[in-house]
């Protein structure tokens, strides 16, 4: 054994990094307005302002955090594995809640358009402890039902501390509550270009796919093209697709009332279509290849059409490697998507841009979460149909 | 051969380009005839094609040391608890578009080149670690069992066995990174950094479709030749 018996200090190291964020980085920023940065207030100097109780009460859970991954460094048993989870689960709503507390109090004394900045050691903790209840459920070889659980009561305990008012005079929210009404719609327009996107990369790439395997020595070439549109910057390829389609629009006028021109979805959908279609190709091709042709030659020996054999042998066979392909093209398409707010298309990527422009960095990150919670959501979800396409092909 | 005579193609073309284009007013004026500064001269092109090549070398530079230490020191029986925080590290960034990395950056160290660097370097840390775990990974056990029972040293293992033959797995996360990088430094300019995205950007924001096509298609080039050489080393080491 080389690493059984060393001792892991993975959630040792985690929770003292955790600390020391914690002691030397600020916690919180009060600026006199939303554009000018702020005073730091450290989470040392946090007590005597803010809510006393709720401070000692996270500064214990810190210690028992502390001991207890401690304990598993030099005794890794499982009750010191399930109190570093619980300690670090409990601890994140917490530091939510301790954040937004010491804002509300902060606040009374300055103007009413100051704002309480997020700090760094806000951040940083809460990416340690998330880590750390992580790394302990994989310790404690949670399943994966174990982990979406963990991650629904976290998620949720969060969502109750936003959804209470308790937060309300963090920046963040005061930028939500600015645009809370249109909110709704930005995200809307962000999944309809990714769901558009999907639905002609898929329309294409599928047959591309199947196309690629039945002639093997077009495979080559249309890879390596796909590979080039691949390695165009994704800015670069919505400029070259602004002239050609803005000299469409005005030579068929039919385009432009249809709503197609250099600027807007157009040329998002068919850029982000454009990108989707290698790892969809890509997929199929290597999930149609290791199909194995013992199957398909029964298949054909019993009687079966090509295209029975493709429907009911091939494609199931090859399902959930094709899925990875194409969780690769929506999962690159909910990042991409930010960019295509710089052509007018809209989305989240509006309000990331708007931020950045006017140096609001909490206008920032109210465009950044929601399209890394999207990222997140759409992984898992494929995750999910992977593992259920994996189970129907070999039900044992 | 033909990777070689397309590589020179793809290189020439950019070069002549970047020499060319401050002298097409005519050709762009024919095309786009409403805009005024059919051109871009803001800054020369062949500056920021250089000031492009300097972000993209600096930060990936960065990247591939720092990323290449990190995954080899988890792939180490020093290092090996950390591999699966490593994992679920790797994996949570992917959710991270490229432009929020840059966007983040800037509050932590404001508008310029200093962002756009941090950030580049940071977003190509993903590929490269995940290059040298997977190439490490795939080295077989049967091959180094046998060179450590010829005698040689951990180190000599490493050195022979491990690190050729893990090569080109960790070459192809290396060039998925400079290419990430190189689409990364255009939309930079959008955090004030000086690249071929400039052109672009403020293209865009002042409708002006033909400074848009000029930085597009050299950043474009400039991506295709990149892989391009990426594709002659990996045909090299193979």
């Amino acid at each position: 054994m080389t690493g059984g018996t060393r001792r892991n200090p993975v959630l040792a190291s985690l929770s003292l990094l955790t600390a020391a964020a914690l002691y030397g980085l600020p916690f919180l920023q009060i600026a006199p307005n939303r554009l000018v940065s702020g005073q730091p207030i450290y989470f040392g100097t946090v007590a005597p302002v803010a809510d006393y109780l709720l401070h000692v009460l996270l500064l214990l859970l810190l210690l028992l955090l502390l001991v207890s991954t401690l304990a598993c460094f030099f005794k890794p048993t499982r009750v010191c594995l399930y109190a570093s989870l619980l300690t670090a689960a409990l601890a994140i709503p917490g530091v939510v809640w301790l954040a937004a507390s010491q804002a509300s109090l902060s606040l009374q004394s300055e103007s009413p358009i100051a704002r309480a900045l997020l700090g760094s050691a806000f951040w940083v903790a809460l990416v340690l402890l998330s880590l750390t209840a992580s790394s302990a459920l994989q310790q404690l070889r949670a399943s994966a039902l174990q982990f979406a659980l963990v991650c629904a009561a976290l998620v949720w305990a969060v969502g109750l501390l936003l959804a209470s008012g308790v937060c309300d005079d963090l920046s963040l929210m005061k930028e939500y509550a600015n645009r809370a009404d249109s909110f709704g719609q930005v995200i809307a327009r962000h999944v309809q270009i990714v769901l558009l996107a999907l639905t002609c990369t898929l329309a294409l790439g599928l047959p591309l796919g199947w196309a690629a395997h039945a002639q093997p020595k077009a495979s080559g070439a249309l890879l390596s093209v796909l590979n080039i549109i691949q390695t165009i910057p994704s800015i670069a390829l919505f400029g070259l697709l602004m002239a050609p389609l803005a000299l469409l629009a005005a030579s068929l006028p039919v385009l432009s009332r249809a709503g197609i021109s250099g600027v807007g979805l157009a040329p998002a959908v068919i850029a982000l279509t454009l990108y989707g279609l290698l790892p969809v190709v890509r997929g199929t091709l290597a999930g149609l290849q290791q199909v194995p042709s013992a199957m398909v030659q029964a298949a054909r020996a019993l009687g079966l059409t090509h295209f029975q054999t493709l429907v009911y042998i091939e494609l199931p066979l090859a399902l959930p490697v094709l899925l990875g392909g194409v969780r690769t093209a929506a999962a690159s398409s909910v990042g991409l998507a930010a960019v295509t707010a710089l052509i007018g298309a809209g989305g989240l990527g509006s309000v990331l841009f708007e931020g950045l422009f006017a140096n609001a960095q909490d206008l920032v990150l109210l465009g950044v979460l929601p399209i890394i919670a999207l990222g997140v959501v759409v992984n898992a979800l494929f995750n999910f149909a992977i593992v259920l396409a994996r189970r129907r092909v070999r039900p044992w | 051969m033909v990777t070689n005579s397309r590589l020179l193609w793809v290189a020439l073309t950019l070069v002549a380009l970047v020499m060319l284009l401050p002298h097409s007013a005519p050709l762009f004026s024919a095309a786009f005839p409403r805009l005024e500064r059919p051109v871009y001269t803001q800054e020369p092109f062949a500056w920021l094609l250089w000031q492009h090549i300097v972000l993209v070398s600096a930060s990936s530079l960065f990247s591939v040391v720092v990323g290449s230490a990190i995954g080899m020191w988890v792939t180490r029986p020093s290092g090996q608890h950390f591999k699966p925080l490593l994992e679920s590290m790797l994996a949570i960034s992917q959710a991270f578009p490229p432009v929020a990395v840059l966007a983040l950056s800037v509050p932590v160290v404001g508008f310029g080149e200093l962002p756009a660097l941090v950030a580049l370097a940071l977003y190509g840390l993903l590929p490269v670690v995940q290059g040298t775990v997977s190439g490490l990974q795939g080295v077989p056990a049967a091959q180094r069992q046998a060179a450590l029972s010829l005698g040689l040293t951990s180190r000599q293992c490493l050195r022979y066995i491990d690190i050729p033959l893990a090569l080109p797995v960790w070459l192809s996360g290396v060039r998925t990174s400079v290419i990430i990088n190189i689409g990364t430094a255009a939309i930079a300019s959008t955090v004030g950094a000086k690249t071929l995205g400039s052109p672009i950007i403020v293209g865009l924001s002042g409708f002006n479709t033909a400074y848009v096509l000029q930085g597009a298609v050299l950043v474009a080039l400039l991506a295709v030749m990149v892989d391009m050489l990426f594709e002659k080393l990996a045909r090299r080491i193979a």
